[in-house]
């Protein structure tokens, strides 16, 4: 049996399913039903200087695609309305109650220096396994200067992160917002003040969807809703590429990576894990099924890693990393073809309609004595897979690679480019 | 089984044989409609396929795709018009149609794993959807000035005419019964157009104005198609099949004994199911859907042995797999590879049928293989068909095998007349009758305005 256990950034726990800085993780209560359930881990819900935020109510918002509820989700809801002791002693009760397990403080503060210095020695006395800093939270927080508002400007990254260093021994994980253009430079930043780790993503700028009735975007509240930030399945492609960026890059290799982003299975996991994530953080997937859904993830991610023969996370995590290149390291030569197997064929004719309509005219249609028949005309075919990702039957259609009888050949070397690379 | 002389002398068909509300309940809808939200989740499952199976298996030809689309996106005004676009009785044929020889065969998920999308449902929330609102999509043409008589008020002839009077023209519908409707009104079993669904539907299509009902008028008793030519622009006969087939042995009147279509009708105008007397034990001779529909409301009735004997195999009775499949989890049995000989009677009243039972052979007739058996019976229903009566015999239009003559756009060999529904050759389906209507208007419409008919079917 794979053993799923982890080292993230010197943060130990039973496996790699931790639950984001978010309302599953904002009281005792929460965290230890989630501990109970088998969560490797928490960070726990943003802390703040008191007085405490207040709430509005009405704070989620959702994206249903094709009757699949919460595909995408939204909220407008700030850190923890609950006063700084309260939170401290109960951090303090989990931690000593779980001592396995790996709790993590989120925090969050104005970017002044002795705000900072004065909250990082309360959370040490927890016994808290080390904090996030949360320069991510796009609504709200970022208003009053906090939240993304930093972690969109590198400078003030590094700083924080700096001071955080400075005035703790415990590990520092940075959490970047992906509201930026480039997410190497927030990455970059964090290192250089000395950051353990960074987590990402933290929620996009977002109006989820618009009620319009109300003629307002959602949620409404009182008639006005305010951008939020999104999360869940839908961001997940955004999330892996974010990763990934910072796992490839020279300035930021080896920086333990927090991967976050619509991860809702063991094979989410496993795909981040992939492209350098040494942990992931799981919000969305909890918040819409409750905390159970761990049970499947563990057991998952250990029956995958057991059939490929790893038997520790460390074995396969960036593995995927070395592939993931620019557009112009990519063979030109190599070719894919359509394959349709006309004994699963259901005659839907999704193919032939998207390949017609939008794509490359590809896919014949013709009713013949047995009925309609869907096939493909290799010549045309450009190998673009559309007509494999319409197609509702499973390994119906087959892309499949037909051997060109030429050496790689990349943009950079290839004829047409003006600017290509001297041949040797 | 009990023998066709053991009960006492006295002819054992009482009401109230369940519980009132037992059978309150089972003539309440059949199949309950789908909730909001499960039809948006069915709607989901509609892979919108290109070139649409289900489409081309539709008698009228609905965009079902296009229609289950607009339940998925919340447009389900759109997907209402879309289905009466093509087909005005698209509420009945959601509850009546046998989607499973029709769209839902054809539907790819049949194929793919036995479960097609829900196609009668999701029409039926689409229309229910919108005649809730009672508010009537469409919107006559400005007058044309022409008139038309409809003969029939089935499906066949009120589709026609709404067809007309969308284009702009006056219709007049004559009627033989008490009620419009056609077999809609009289022919289907209760517990599929429950609530007075029939006469509701009418009253949605009429909305569109134009369309005037007379009943109690029959053709050859009270009309002549000659006066009605002569008075009309151009003529539909919708006729249905007035005449019942007989069984071919020799029949005595016996009480007891009655046409299954006239059981069904009687339970169709019976508002209160509860004092329909039922036998104790009811046998139904035929094999189709009216064979179906007898014996099963007579279980409901509280019937406590229905027997459905027919003369061939389950592969060929007309009803389909769907509807004998209905009967028997309602508790009827049906018995095939038997013929009636003989009805015995007993002081005036039916005790029972004896029956000879059969095979088909090598060329798929059926004969007889040696054998009899005597089913007792307080009550026998004969479903072996019905035919069409010619109503008038001079100046009415070609006749051949048995119904009306008619071309692609349902012209008859009379100038101006067209027919359609069961008085013509076809599938003896409602939405079959429709799309005739639906034809047969356009040609008229065409003939009528000198324009150019648009392709047929």
């Amino acid at each position: 049996m794979a053993d799923l256990r982890v080292d993230f950034a010197g943060i130990k726990a039973p496996n790699p399913f931790w639950l984001a800085s978010a309302p599953p993780t904002d009281k005792e209560y929460n965290v230890v039903r989630a501990f109970r359930a088998g969560w490797g881990g928490v960070v726990w819900k943003t802390l703040g200087e008191d007085p405490p935020i207040v709430n509005v109510s009405s704070r989620y918002g959702a994206t249903s695609f094709n009757g699949a509820r919460m595909a995408g989700f939204s909220n407008i809801e700030l850190i923890t309305d609950r006063p700084l002791a309260v939170n401290l002693r109960e951090i303090k009760a989990v931690k000593r109650d779980w001592p396995d397990r790996a709790v993590v403080v989120s925090l969050m503060v104005p970017c002044e220096e002795e705000s900072w210095r004065r909250i990082l020695p309360l959370v040490e006395e927890t016994g808290a396994d080390g904090i996030e800093l949360n320069f991510g939270c796009p609504h709200g927080m970022s208003e009053r200067g906090m939240g993304s508002a930093v972690g969109q400007v590198p400078d003030y990254v590094e700083m924080v992160t700096r001071w955080c260093k400075q005035y703790s021994r415990m590990p520092v994980i940075v959490k970047l917002t992906p509201n930026i253009t480039d997410i190497r430079a927030p990455a970059r930043a964090a290192r250089r003040g000395g950051a353990d780790a960074v987590s990402l993503i933290n929620t996009v700028q977002s109006i989820v969807s618009v009620d319009l009735d109300a003629m307002a975007p959602e949620p409404v509240v009182g008639g006005q809703g305010s951008h939020g930030g999104y999360c869940g399945p839908a961001v997940k492609p955004i999330a892996l590429r974010m990763v990934a960026e910072i796992a490839r890059d020279p300035e930021t290799a080896g920086l333990p990576i927090s991967g976050i982003g619509g991860i809702s299975t063991w094979r989410d996991a496993a795909e981040f894990i992939a492209l350098g994530a040494g942990a992931v953080q799981v919000c969305t997937a909890a918040m819409h099924h409750g905390f159970r859904i761990v049970d499947d993830m563990i057991a998952g991610l250990a029956n995958w890693m057991d059939e490929k023969g790893y038997a520790r996370i460390e074995q396969f995590s960036g593995r995927a990393v070395k592939n993931f290149v620019n557009w112009e390291a990519l063979d030109l030569n190599y070719q894919t073809i359509a394959r349709i197997d006309q004994d699963l064929c259901i005659r839907c004719g999704l193919c032939h309609i998207a390949c017609e309509d939008t794509s490359h005219q590809a896919i014949a249609f013709a009713r013949e004595a047995a009925g309609r028949r869907f096939s493909v005309i290799e010549a045309e075919c450009v190998g673009c897979n559309l007509c494999y990702h319409v197609c509702p039957v499973e390994n119906c259609i087959t892309m499949e690679s037909v051997a060109s009888g030429k050496p790689k050949l990349t943009w950079k070397q290839h004829p047409n480019n003006p600017l290509r690379e001297a041949a040797e | 089984m009990t023998g066709p002389t053991d009960s006492s002398a006295v002819p054992d068909i009482f009401p109230h044989r369940r519980e009132d509300a037992g059978i309150a309940r089972d003539f309440a809808d059949a199949h309950p409609p789908l909730s909001p939200d499960a039809a948006i989740v069915e709607a989901h499952r509609c892979y919108f396929c290109f070139d649409a199976p289900c489409t081309a298996a539709c008698p009228t030809g609905i965009d079902v795709p296009g229609f289950i689309r607009g339940i998925a996106t919340g447009n389900l005004r759109g997907a209402a018009v879309k289905i009466l676009e093509e087909n005005i009785f698209g509420g009945s044929c959601a509850r009546v149609c046998p989607t499973e020889i029709l769209c839902e065969r054809a539907c790819v998920r049949t194929a793919e794993e036995e479960r097609p999308v829900a196609i009668g449902a999701l029409q039926r929330r689409a229309t229910d959807w919108l005649m809730a609102r009672n508010h009537h999509p469409f919107v006559a043409a400005p007058a044309s000035g022409r008139r038309i008589a409809v003969v029939g008020a089935g499906p066949a002839g009120l589709a026609c005419a709404h067809r007309l009077a969308r284009a702009g023209h006056c219709v007049e519908v004559f009627e033989a019964r008490a009620k419009p409707g056609g077999l809609n009104e009289y022919g289907i079993a209760a517990y599929k157009l429950p609530d007075d669904f029939a006469r509701h539907e009418i009253e949605f299509l009429l909305a569109i104005g134009n369309i005037t009902i007379t009943t109690g008028k029959a053709l050859g008793v009270d009309l002549t198609l000659a006066d009605l030519r002569s008075a009309y622009d151009a003529v539909f006969l919708g006729l249905g099949l007035a005449g019942v087939n007989a069984l071919g042995i020799e029949e005595r009147p016996l009480f007891g004994v009655e046409d299954a279509v006239s059981f069904i009708a009687r339970l169709r105008q019976t508002q209160d199911k509860t004092e329909i007397p039922i036998g104790r034990r009811v046998v139904v001779i035929g094999g189709g859907n009216t064979a179906i529909d007898a014996a099963t409301q007579a279980r409901l009735l509280g019937a406590e042995e229905v027997s459905i004997v027919y003369r061939r195999g389950p592969a060929q009775m007309s009803a389909t797999g769907d509807e004998q499949k209905w009967a028997q989890t309602h508790g009827v049995t049906i018995r095939h590879f038997a013929t009636p000989v003989r009805v015995i009677g007993e002081a005036g009243a039916v005790r029972g049928v004896v029956f000879a039972r059969t095979r088909r052979d090598d060329r798929g007739a059926v004969v007889m293989s040696g054998g009899e058996f005597t089913l007792g019976a307080d009550q026998v229903f004969k479903a072996v068909g019905q035919r069409f009566v010619l109503p008038e015999t001079e100046g009415f239009p070609v006749i051949e095998n048995g119904r009306i003559a008619v071309d692609a756009a349902r012209r008859t060999s009379l100038p101006g007349v067209y027919a359609g529904g069961d008085c013509v050759a076809g599938l003896d389906l409602t939405v079959r009758a429709v799309q005739d209507g639906k034809i047969a208007a356009a040609a008229i419409d065409a003939a009528l305005t000198g324009q150019k008919e648009h392709a047929h079917g």
